[in-house]
């Protein structure tokens, strides 16, 4: 089962997974002479603000992306990113501390992956998965704006049936349709025994401020809070153009727990002390990918970004991107049957999977400096300590750095804390900070 | 610089790299224009000018060698840095990442080709 000159592919879902999926395959068929005839399905409009052209989500590329679609020629716009971010400051019960990019430049891209929140005059922002969208149609798919009715079989062929036409029949379907849409039912109604993925909840909230106060109480770092709240893994506020983006990650996010957070001490300091927490301009709780779909693929079919395999917690964009590049590859250069993407697309998948377990290692972990005061100290004086250090000699700041941002797989992040030059300070300053020596350190509540 | 902006802006004549230095980074021109220079014995040598979405320092990248030129805004320019490691790495994993480049290098090649053929035709 190859691809030849003709061959059509579906691809149901126009977020970051379909349409770089698109863009690849056209972009590799290109370079080898081959002429695909690639269909997106997206019902999106994501030129609407809102719901309406949203695919909820936190909305950052992390610096690793960045740079990786940079080298493939894929360059984000000011248009499109509406904040660069330079730095991190991590809140802790105990003091803030401000962790800036190991070069001084702006590697990460805080975005709106639709045209802005609700409420937002339609045109203002520009949606980054629009932009995807419009690279992939720049390379020749063609969109169709319409809903998925049903995917069947036709004599081992797949085949889409939407918006009431009659069907077409596809070399290879891909499904890019998240964890949020009842997409995921087309595929595991194709009784090729593809399942969906497990998910947990987030909560996503955009807080409008506008851009002088989201200058002047966030500047252009993300703020982070390590808070012993039962059921938050990670909490963050992200600074875009006018507004403010709180995302929280868990297996326990509800109502009652966005409102202890957001009304948390350390929260408020970094919002005007006039801002009403019930004036959000929009919310919503998507869900996330925390294990993946198992199997992704059969014969002609593959499942590609959230409601395949993703990262957990993080860099859910970046994972879209790399089971895109590997779908895309394997099915211009192997071919497109259940071995095919068993020996090839499927490496892919497997070294997120594992990344991902070392990463609820990771996650357990946190749960200890959560709890255990004299681990916040330790943690916080070895990044204080290593703040005038060569970027190399940061131990503990790249670790956090690389927790925090998504940008290097969990199995770095483990490596590098396994490292003599972060165990042994890290041990020494646990032992200083248990017999209580340098407790009265200094306080920084002005990190940005 | 827009706040939505991507990498370090540069300003005219700003030198973003310099020939001879070690190379851990390679860059991508976000915004403006940059030039490429050559110091030689009878001085400085402007080999080209880059524009958005060019490359340039990726030579160094993958032969381990020092810069062979220098290279500086031309006007007020944008550009973002590609490190070594991470970007080597994931070829290795992704070896169709390094189709871009490759592209790029060899159009340079081409148009490098094009001007010894032009320079050599002049000769007597």
């Amino acid at each position: 089962m190859r691809l030849a000159d003709g061959s059509c592919v579906g691809v149901i879902g126009g977020g970051p997974a379909g349409t770089l999926t698109s863009y690849f395959l056209l972009e590799t068929a290109e370079r080898v002479g081959l002429a695909l005839d690639v269909d997106i399905y997206e019902p999106r409009d994501f030129s609407r603000p809102g719901p309406a052209g949203c695919n909820m989500c936190g909305g950052i590329v992390s610096e690793s992306l960045v740079q990786l679609l940079a080298a493939e020629g894929i360059n984000l716009p000011p248009s499109v990113v509406q904040r660069g971010i330079d730095s991190y400051v991590l809140h802790t019960d105990q003091r803030q501390i401000r962790m800036a990019t190991p070069v001084e430049e702006m590697r990460i891209a805080a975005l709106h992956r639709g045209s802005g929140p609700k409420g937002c005059p339609p045109g203002e922002i520009e949606s980054f998965d629009g932009f995807l969208l419009d690279l992939a149609r720049e390379k020749g798919a063609h969109v169709h704006a319409c809903r998925v009715d049903e995917i069947a079989w036709d004599n081992g062929w797949p085949v889409i049936r939407a918006d009431g036409m009659p069907g077409k029949r596809y070399d290879m379907i891909v499904g890019a349709v998240g964890v949020n849409s009842t997409g995921l039912k087309l595929f595991e109604g194709l009784g090729s025994g593809l399942r969906k993925p497990h998910t947990a909840k987030t909560l996503i909230c955009e807080i409008c401020l506008g851009r002088e106060q989201v200058q002047e109480y966030l500047g252009n770092a993300m703020h982070v809070f390590l808070m012993d709240l039962p059921g938050l893994e990670f909490a963050a506020l992200i600074p875009k153009g006018d507004y403010v983006t709180v995302c929280m990650l868990g297996v326990g996010i509800d109502q009652s727990l966005a409102e202890r957070f957001m009304n948390s001490p350390d929260v408020r300091s970094c919002l005007p002390i006039e801002w009403d927490a019930k004036s959000s301009a929009c919310r919503c709780l998507p869900r996330i990918n925390v294990t993946g779909a198992k199997p992704c693929f059969a014969d002609r079919v593959v499942l590609v970004g959230d409601c395949g395999v993703s990262r957990l917690y993080k860099d859910g964009i970046g994972a879209a991107y790399r089971t895109a590049k590997a779908c895309a590859v394997t099915a211009i250069f192997r071919g497109v049957s259940k071995d095919d993407f068993r020996a090839h697309y499927w490496k892919t998948c497997r070294r997120l999977e594992w990344d991902n377990r070392l990463g609820k290692g990771l996650f357990l972990m946190s749960v200890f400096f959560r709890k255990l005061r004299f681990l916040r100290r330790a943690m916080l004086r070895m990044i204080e300590n290593e703040q005038h250090a060569a970027p190399k000699h940061r131990a503990m700041s790249t670790v956090m750095w690389n927790t925090f941002t998504g940008s290097a797989p969990y199995r770095d992040i483990v490596l590098r804390s396994l490292m003599p030059d972060f165990v042994i300070p890290f041990s020494m300053e646990c032992v200083r900070a248990l017999l209580g020596v340098g407790n009265g350190g200094p306080t920084s509540r002005s990190a940005h | 610089m827009r706040i939505g902006a991507l990498g370090k802006t540069y300003e005219d004549g700003q030198y973003i790299t310099k020939q001879g230095e070690s190379g851990q980074c390679m860059y991508i021109v976000q915004q403006g224009c940059v030039e490429v220079v050559v110091e030689g014995r009878e001085g400085e040598v402007v080999l080209s000018r880059l524009e958005i979405g060019d490359v340039f320092g990726e030579m160094a990248l993958f032969t381990g060698k020092p810069r062979s030129a220098s290279v500086r805004a031309q006007g007020s320019a944008r550009v973002l840095t590609v490190d070594k490691r991470g970007f080597l790495r994931r070829v290795h994993e992704d070896p169709s990442l390094a189709f871009h480049i490759l592209q790029r290098m060899s159009e340079r090649i081409q148009a490098l080709d094009e001007e010894v053929v032009r320079l050599r035709s002049r000769q007597p």
